[in-house]
């Protein structure tokens, strides 16, 4: 072997793989920053997001991505903390779907479409008006993984912690709530306290994701790692490790390769994670495929929209 | 909370639970209307009724899933019940293995998740007496129509029910799968030497198939309209009351067969159609 094989191959004009240094990114801070949340970010979705599928709450998990955009840019005019505004506000929208659901004339998808969609308005107004006073929101639409804080970090960690806890400690009420909730609570399950901590931990999930990820990408994220998942296993307790480990996968991949792309960060983690799970649908038999067909009817319009 | 010692033979007497005049709403709209009646352990019962009449309601205020407006349910202190759902309620999509069934009804015994090899064993133990022996690790779609009702016995099992409670256990399921089931609740609710079988009461539409072999049923729509055993509840005045059409009983081996009344009318019609 001559060691100037790298050399010979630019020669002829050959992309010269060889070359790359794929150390490069490391050597600056925000990018590591970046890599590390969005490893994180992806692990945390892939966990809330076995629930989310399974519980069919992806436009749930979509509106209130937009709704908390919202209070992003109100807290940004008002120069308020991001974490306090956009969670307060994501909190109320909660809130109000609950009872404007609870009328039943309306059901509770059109009641999420009505206030997210508002409070996303909202926000787009804040935004055109007070531009300079909320240059973050830009942040909060696309998800900027290069714009990390070590705060943000701490947040997502911190929710991350949070959650692996409570799925570990509550893991068959969770289970039992979210297969069967009627049994479950004649079984003794107090399936109100259990569905309240899904949604509280979905809603902290969205909060400190949110920004790396981007309103508009975000329940891609929580759905993509699961359905993957699901394709691959039978089993509840396996998909519940299997769908962190792959968000991980998807967030720590997609953010090294836009590095090289030259592409937002969020829009690359998204269509890692599309691969994987075109990958995992043509590998696996047909027969498989019809499980998950009737597995989430909102997963469809919440990749395409996103 | 006082716990009062009562004799075992005054404990066998007493209801396991008792309906006194329990009526149940959804809004404004009364569903059961003023039902009274009580379950002793051991009994096997069966509520038979049109859809629509309230059976359901029935079984969600005997498991306190829902408050009467009117009246009061008895449930024994310390009363275990166990629940199994009609089969087109589950959802067969969800990615749980047979194992995972049985054993997500049961409290927790370590802080970490994972199944504990005594408890397997002790799950494998109920699959085994219900004939599921090494389908453990299957999902639940992968099994025949008897084998997922028997699936969802066993999680009730599993949680030592005093009283066993089951919603349509025979809809949609082929003759074959009928038999196995009831002979699977028979072989439950047999006392054995170490203790008393599990009391059975649950809901079916299915008068020949299932209500007929009871010793005891109960014919309702919005209220009970007769209880005792099937030869003296299935009779056509009952009936007729219960499903709001005339019916006919015949008797085969002692057992009463209910028959549609006016069947040879409607037969003599669609012949001389297609004559």
């Amino acid at each position: 072997m001559v060691p100037t094989t790298s050399a010979s191959a630019s020669a002829v004009g050959v992309p010269d793989v060889l070359a790359v240094d794929f150390a490069e990114p490391f050597q600056y801070e925000f990018f590591r920053n970046g890599l590390v949340i969005a490893t994180l970010a992806g692990a945390l979705c892939g966990l809330i997001g076995v629930f989310v599928v399974l519980r069919n709450m992806s436009y749930i998990g979509h509106g209130l991505s937009h709704a908390i955009f919202g209070g992003a840019a109100l807290a940004a005019v008002l120069e308020l903390n991001y974490f306090i505004g956009a969670g307060l506000w994501g909190l109320a929208s909660g809130l109000m779907i609950g009872r404007v659901a609870r009328r039943r004339i309306i059901g509770a998808d059109a009641a999420i479409g009505v206030i997210t969609t508002a409070s996303f308005a909202m926000g787009l107004a804040l935004q055109a008006r007070y531009g300079q006073a909320s240059r973050s929101i830009d942040a909060v639409l696309f998800g900027n993984v290069l714009g990390v804080f070590p705060a943000d970090i701490a947040a997502v960690a911190g929710v991350g912690v949070v959650s692996a806890i409570a799925v570990v400690l509550l893991y068959r009420k969770l289970l039992f709530t979210t297969f069967d909730p009627e049994v479950a609570a004649v079984s003794g399950v107090r399936v109100p306290a259990m569905e309240a901590t899904l949604m509280f931990l979905l809603s902290a999930t969205i909060l400190v994701t949110v920004r790396v990820i981007g309103v508009l990408l975000i329940s891609a994220l929580l759905v993509l790692p699961a359905v993957t998942s699901r394709l691959l296993t039978n089993s509840f307790g396996r998909m519940l490790w299997l769908s962190p480990v792959l968000g991980a996968l998807f967030g720590g991949v997609g953010m090294y390769a836009s590095w090289y792309a030259d592409v937002p960060s969020g829009a690359v983690i998204i269509l890692c994670g599309t691969a994987a799970f075109i990958v995992a649908y043509l590998s696996v038999g047909v027969r498989r495929r019809a499980r998950v067909a009737g597995l989430d009817h909102h997963s469809g319009p919440a990749l395409t929209t996103g | 909370m006082v716990k009062v010692d009562i004799p075992p033979a005054r404990l066998a007497g007493e209801p396991l639970v008792a309906f006194e005049h329990v009526s149940c709403a959804y809004g404004s709209s009364t569903v059961i209307d003023a039902v009274d009646f009580a379950i002793i352990p051991g009994e096997f019962v069966g509520i038979v009724g049109p859809s629509g009449s309230g059976k359901t309601t029935v079984l969600r205020a005997l498991l306190g899933a829902l408050a009467p407006v009117h009246g009061h349910v008895h449930r024994r202190a310390g009363l275990r019940l166990a629940y199994v759902p009609q089969l087109e309620t589950v959802d067969w999509n969800f990615p749980v293995t047979v194992r995972e069934v049985v054993s997500m009804s049961r409290p927790s015994r370590s802080w970490w998740p994972r199944t504990s090899p005594a408890e397997i064993r002790e799950i494998d133990e109920v699959l085994e007496r219900l004939g599921l022996g090494g389908l453990a690790g299957r999902h639940i779609r992968e099994l025949s129509g008897g084998q997922q009702q028997r699936v969802f016995l066993a999680r009730a099992l599993t949680q030592k029910p005093d009283l066993l409670v089951l919603d349509e256990p025979t809809a949609g399921v082929d003759v074959r799968t009928r038999h196995e089931v009831l002979h699977v609740l028979a072989d439950l609710n047999e006392a054995t030497p170490d203790g008393d079988g599990v009391a059975i009461v649950l809901t079916t539409h299915d008068l020949n198939g299932l209500a007929a072999h009871l010793p005891r049923v109960i014919c309702f729509n919005r209220t009970v309209i007769a209880d005792g055993s099937p030869n003296d509840v299935l009779r056509p005045y009952f009936l007729e009351r219960t499903y709001g059409a005339p019916m006919e009983v015949l008797q085969h081996g002692g057992m009463p067969v209910v028959v549609e009344h006016g069947a040879d009318d409607l037969r003599e019609r669609l012949s001389r159609r297609g004559a």
